[in-house]
């Protein structure tokens, strides 16, 4: 069978030679090799200070995005909420008033809308199932909390603001409206 | 009694006592950068630049955590164990010299607490009963794994002291003479027993290793088997004082270490006609070459305690009995050999 790595090694149960008895060999031999990895580089990143370049696609904390206008794309038809197999999104749908044109982009919106981000997997299948390009998995990570109940994101959390929107372009469920 | 002398000494017991708890504190420090290093990570570096005040934090961890006793623990035992294994790592220190004399306020110091004429004895004493602090610790625990550790430690000490004891004999042999000083200014300049004795060196080196139970011979508290072995009970400074005397005794052997072989405080060039006229020069720079030559055997301890895993207990005993002494024996018994040869012992027989 041809062999998966070039690392194979043929095993066998031979008796020691006088060298390899003396077993001293062995430890000079192992001492160097840590040695050498002493004077390496380290591969430790210093997280707070430094962070790990994330892929584009990277499934992190979520955005409820905005249009170019500045209001919530979101329409609270629940979809995110049924496709998402950790179940952890809740809505609440609430119809437009006038005068609100600005704020949300169709006549239905949602009131409340919650994700559990300790239920969440990321798995990035409310992003697939939305069909109004409102919510996106992002390269942000879910910072941590003390209590369970600030992981309940609101909102105020989730929902991004019109002077710092936050940029999806590169990733790769976009762009559905902007081809029309 | 001469006052000065009184003073002298109190004072050069104090620093010699608070030199070796800071070595011994940040020997954990560099033994977990180094541990890192090996590994490809960067260690410690939270507290203070670079991470140095990791120890001092260490230290307040240790004192603020829980001072547990069990229930059905011997709890005279349970307390004076860790006392007795940090006593007994310290006193070693005694007999230990430091550099070459001093002179300060026109008195003449010698940079060692006490000069006993057999102070190899007097250390080989103190290495037998530091194996008790273990002892102690792990049968006043009350639990199987802890007298499992107490157990092994114990019997790893007296394996290894054999062998230990028959090296020490051999440098004895070299040097005529018990006295450490006498030992090490027999190795005056670069006249280091290491270059005569280079077995001996290795199974001291190995035993010592055992002795002081380092990795790779640190089975009486090896975590996977024994949970933690004779420290498995101990909890806030007592484990502390275990983890500290155990840091201490790495220290003290390798002071020991530097003296039998590599000469002590002796340096090549120490005779020049600079340190001639300049005697406390000397006397720094001799104890610089000395605690450079023990943080050498530090370093070297650490090392080898990254790069090897742990011994199967046969293996440690096989090694003891069946290689280490041997070893040692043959080694005494050539060295026997040269030296009467050298003296002229057997010219009448030829």
């Amino acid at each position: 069978m041809e062999s998966l790595t070039n690392r194979k090694k043929v095993v066998s149960d031979k008796p020691m030679t006088f060298m390899e008895e003396l077993y001293l060999p062995a430890i000079f031999h192992g001492m160097k090799v840590t040695f050498k990895h002493m004077l390496q580089k380290r591969k430790t990143i210093k997280y707070p200070e430094e962070t790990r370049v994330f892929a584009p696609v990277y499934r992190g904390m979520h955005v409820l995005k905005r249009d170019e206008k500045g209001r919530e794309n979101c329409t609270a038809c629940g979809l995110c909420a049924v496709a998402c197999p950790a179940e952890a999104i809740t809505m609440i749908a609430g119809e437009r008033k006038k005068g609100e044109e600005n704020l949300y982009r169709e006549e239905k919106y949602a009131e409340m809308y919650e994700i559990n981000m300790l239920r969440c997997i990321f798995c990035g299948l409310c992003e697939e199932a939305c069909p109004k390009e409102a919510i996106f998995l992002t390269d942000r990570i879910v910072p941590t909390e003390f209590e369970r109940g600030d992981f309940i994101y609101g909102k105020d959390k989730l929902v991004e603001s019109i002077e710092f929107p936050i940029d999806i372009t590169k990733r790769q469920h976009t762009g559905k409206r902007t081809e029309k | 009694m001469d006052t000065g002398l009184l003073i002298e000494k109190s004072v050069l017991v104090l620093i010699i006592f608070l030199i070796s708890l800071g070595i011994a504190a940040y020997q954990t420090y560099f033994e977990r950068k180094l541990a890192a290093w090996i590994q490809d990570r960067v260690g410690p570096d939270r507290a203070g630049p670079f991470g140095i005040l990791q120890p001092i934090a260490d230290g307040v961890k240790m004192f603020l955590k829980e001072d547990f006793i069990p229930k059905d623990a011997d709890k005279w035992l349970f307390i004076i164990g860790p006392g007795i294994a940090m006593f007994t790592s310290l006193i070693t220190s005694a007999i230990i010299p430091w550099g070459t004399d001093l002179e300060l306020f026109g008195r003449t110091i010698t940079l060692q607490v006490a000069d006993f004429d057999i102070g190899i004895l007097y250390l080989f004493a103190v290495l037998s009963i530091s194996v008790y602090g273990i002892m102690i610790g792990g049968w006043a625990s009350n639990n199987k794994y802890s007298l499992y550790g107490a157990i092994r430690a114990s019997s790893q000490m007296i394996s290894y002291e054999l062998a230990m004891g028959i090296s020490a004999i051999t440098i004895i042999m070299l040097s005529g003479s018990l006295s450490l000083t006498d030992i090490v200014n027999k190795q005056h300049g670069m006249n280091w027993n290491i270059f005569y004795q280079p077995v001996c060196f290795i199974v001291f080196f190995i035993c010592s290793m055992a002795e002081t139970n380092r990795a790779p011979f640190d089975l009486p508290e090896c975590e996977n088997e024994l949970i933690g072995g004779y420290h498995t009970e101990y909890s806030s400074m007592k484990l502390g004082l275990y983890l500290f005397s155990e840091y201490t005794a790495m220290f003290i052997s390798s002071a020991i270490m530097a003296i039998l072989f590599l000469g002590g405080y002796n340096f090549p060039g120490m005779d020049s006609d600079f340190f001639k006229d300049h005697n406390n020069l000397l006397a720094i720079t001799s104890i610089i070459v000395f605690f450079s030559k023990i943080f050498l055997f530090i370093f070297i301890f650490m090392w080898i305690r990254w790069t090897i895993p742990r011994f199967r207990f046969d293996q440690l005993m096989h090694l003891g009995w069946k290689v280490l002494i041997p070893v040692a024996m043959v080694n005494l018994l050539i060295t026997g050999i040269v030296i009467a040869i050298k003296e002229g012992w057997f010219n009448e027989l030829m």
